[in-house]
């Protein structure tokens, strides 16, 4: 005889599987007798990690006074820092002049804002002030001449301001330039193609610094006499073209990963190449490559203390050099903490930032 | 042929292709293939895998090169001049076995993104047309969903529906049921059969007997490269000519 089930299961909720901070403990810390020596075993060995960190950087530290006379803790000094202060942040730009730098700083952040949040939803104005008139009015407010700004050059620039216009510049150029070598690597020009490996293995088989250095001091024996260019620009092409190579084949990895088929739909609903390539492939190729993009940033990011090599000042340089003053001698624990703490804060940011897009952008198909 | 001749069948021919030859590398994968296909009229291609059937449809809307013989659809010759190329592409959907939608974009984007970039129809209109053939395919409630969302039946109906909101005047199925589950053939079947019956132009390949001998005007049989035998589904099933042939149907209905 045939069983047959005539009333319909009702549609019930999900079972309750978080029971609180304890149930969630009991369940993840403390369930098997190796899971609770693996616990106390870990916090033991954070604890004494950490401790002794904090006792250095804070509770032993010392953060008021003005002179080095005033460090009289057993951790850290931070007067040292605060008391160079400016300079770290600004190098040598001129007190009188430093608000040009903050106003770049405040006109950038609101950039970032409209292109990366989700609450601004104009995205295309959003571009356009960040990409376009961003960087001219950066230009014009950083570098002056105009508009009854003084001028100031170049090599007056440092710290973290010169960190951040290093790594924003090269960052804002590798980018397209990298999308760009990469779509050239795999054309079917053989010219094209050819340029393109012969530049991103080239460039991509040397250090960095010998590229800094190339850029600085070999290039301008190679330009006709009178052609000069900036050491901060030449540092920057130099910067920008490496990273380009890198991100070139991060991209690639992106575009390679996108099923044929893709392309082939796109052309046979009447799309050309161009646009096949900015609505469809590119879009899925550079979400996948997120991770990769975000890595290579925050490389990039990093390298950018390099340029101490050439002598130009970023953060670390100027905070290297202030350890030799004779007023500050011994502070060098100090500075390089500082200087860590400086470039995780912004390394951990595009980490964040990076994951909350992928989740943002994660449209239910797994590939 | 004579440029008189050829201006003649433009009227009430499609599709034509004459002696067409095509290699990858060496190998030769199809071999002198002659083909005019009316307009209105509904075509089934079947045969054995690798026999070209793919290649020989993708070739008509220049997703492979021929490298031999002429291809014209719709009065245009089919030559490496990309508008010529672009031209036939926006008259000619295709609906491949693998969906081929597009994963980032919802499914109303899906359908909306060609006419808008390709016929720069505004955006309003384009979404009125796409949710027209969304309505047809029946599956309007999945508008805002994204492709990975659906099942497979409903990512192939959108498939269909993404060709028709450029309005092709023919269109070329590529085994569009044969990577579907059993209970979702028919439903996406039954959008091709309703389609036919409206008038368009179809070149399919399938194993869809049952597809064919509904809407089929002729059913082409292909092996090695090579169109082996075409005839109006009555006779092709009931008294197929070629070796080949009779041993392929016998395999296809014995299977299924
Ligand atoms: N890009 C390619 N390069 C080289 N050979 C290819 C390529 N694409 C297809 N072929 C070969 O061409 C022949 C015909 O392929 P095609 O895809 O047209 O077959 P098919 O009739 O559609 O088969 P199926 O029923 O399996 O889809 C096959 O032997 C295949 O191996
Ligand atoms: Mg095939």
């Amino acid at each position: 005889m045939a069983i047959v089930k005539t009333e319909r299961h009702p549609d019930m909720p999900p079972p309750v599987s978080q029971t609180g901070v304890i149930g969630w403990m009991r369940e993840n810390l403390f369930s098997t007798p190796l899971n609770i020596v693996l616990t106390v075993v870990s916090i033991y060995i954070a604890y004494s990690a950490l401790s002794g960190l904090i006792s250095y950087a804070f509770i032993n530290a010392n953060f008021a006074g003005e002179t080095r006379d005033d460090c009289t803790g057993t951790g850290a000094c931070w007067v040292f820092i605060k008391a160079r202060f400016g300079q770290n942040m600004y190098g040598f730009y001129p007190v009188e002049d430093r608000w040009r730098v903050d106003v770049g700083y405040i006109l950038g952040a609101i950039g970032l804002f409209m292109v990366l949040s989700d609450w601004f939803k104009n995205k295309k104005w959003a571009a356009i002030y960040m990409f376009a008139i961003y960087p001219i009015v950066c230009y014009f407010l950083f570098y002056g001449g105009t508009f009854g700004l003084t001028q100031v050059e170049t090599s007056e620039w440092g710290g973290l301001f010169l960190t951040l216009v290093l790594a924003s510049v090269s960052i804002f150029v590798a980018l397209p330039l990298g999308i760009v070598l990469a779509l050239g690597r795999r054309s079917e020009m053989p010219v094209v193609r050819l340029l393109c490996v012969g530049f991103i293995e080239l460039i991509r088989g040397v250090p960095l610094i010998t590229v800094l250095f190339m850029a600085s001091v070999m290039l301008p024996l190679f330009l006709p006499e009178g052609v000069n260019f900036d050491k901060l620009v030449r540092a920057l092409v130099g910067m920008s073209l490496f990273s380009a190579a890198y991100m070139a084949e991060v991209v690639r990895g992106g575009l390679q990963a996108i099923p044929k088929g893709q392309m082939e739909a796109a052309n046979s609903l009447g799309l050309g190449y161009w646009k096949a390539m900015g609505l469809i492939i590119l879009p899925q190729a550079l979400k996948i490559s997120i991770p990769s993009i975000v890595n290579t940033f925050i490389g990039l990011f990093k390298d950018t203390t390099l340029v101490l090599i050439i002598g130009l000042l970023d953060l670390l340089s100027v905070v290297k050099a202030g350890t030799t003053d004779k007023e500050w001698l011994g502070m060098a624990t100090e500075g390089y903490v500082f200087v860590a703490a400086v470039f995780w804060v912004f390394c951990f940011g595009m980490s964040r930032y990076s994951i909350w897009l992928e989740n943002k952008l994660h449209t239910g198909h797994k590939r | 042929m004579s440029e008189a001749a050829n201006t003649q069948v433009v009227e009430d021919v499609a599709i034509q292709l004459i002696g067409m030859h095509k290699w990858y590398g060496e190998f030769h994968v199809l071999k002198d293939i002659n083909l005019s296909v009316e307009r209105g009229e509904k075509i089934v291609v079947c045969g054995p895998s690798g026999s070209g059937k793919s290649t020989m449809i993708r070739c008509i809307n220049r997703l492979e090169e021929h490298q031999q013989g002429q291809i014209i659809v719709d009065g245009i010759e089919l030559t490496n001049d990309v508008k010529k190329i672009d031209e036939i592409r926006r008259e000619v959907g295709m609906v491949f076995q693998h969906f081929n939608l597009f994963p980032h974009l919802t499914v109303l984007e899906n359908c909306t993104l060609a006419p808008i970039w390709v016929r720069k129809t505004p955006k309003e209109e384009a979404e009125e047309i796409a949710m027209k053939f969304l309505e047809r395919v029946k599956i309007p409630e999945q508008a805002l969903k994204y492709p990975g969302q659906l099942s497979g039946g409903q990512q192939q109906r959108v498939a269909i529906a993404r060709s028709l909101c450029m309005n092709p005047r023919i269109m070329l199925f590529d085994e569009p049921t044969s990577a579907l589950d059993p209970e979702m053939i028919s439903e996406v079947l039954d959008t091709m059969i309703s389609l036919a019956e409206e008038g368009m132009t179809m070149i399919c390949v399938t194993h869809e007997m049952g597809f064919a001998k509904t809407v089929a005007d002729r059913v082409l049989f292909m092996d090695a490269g090579e169109i082996i035998e075409q005839a109006p589904p009555q006779e092709f099933f009931d008294n197929p000519q070629s070796d080949r042939t009779k041993l392929f149907l016998s395999q296809i209905l014995h299977n299924g």
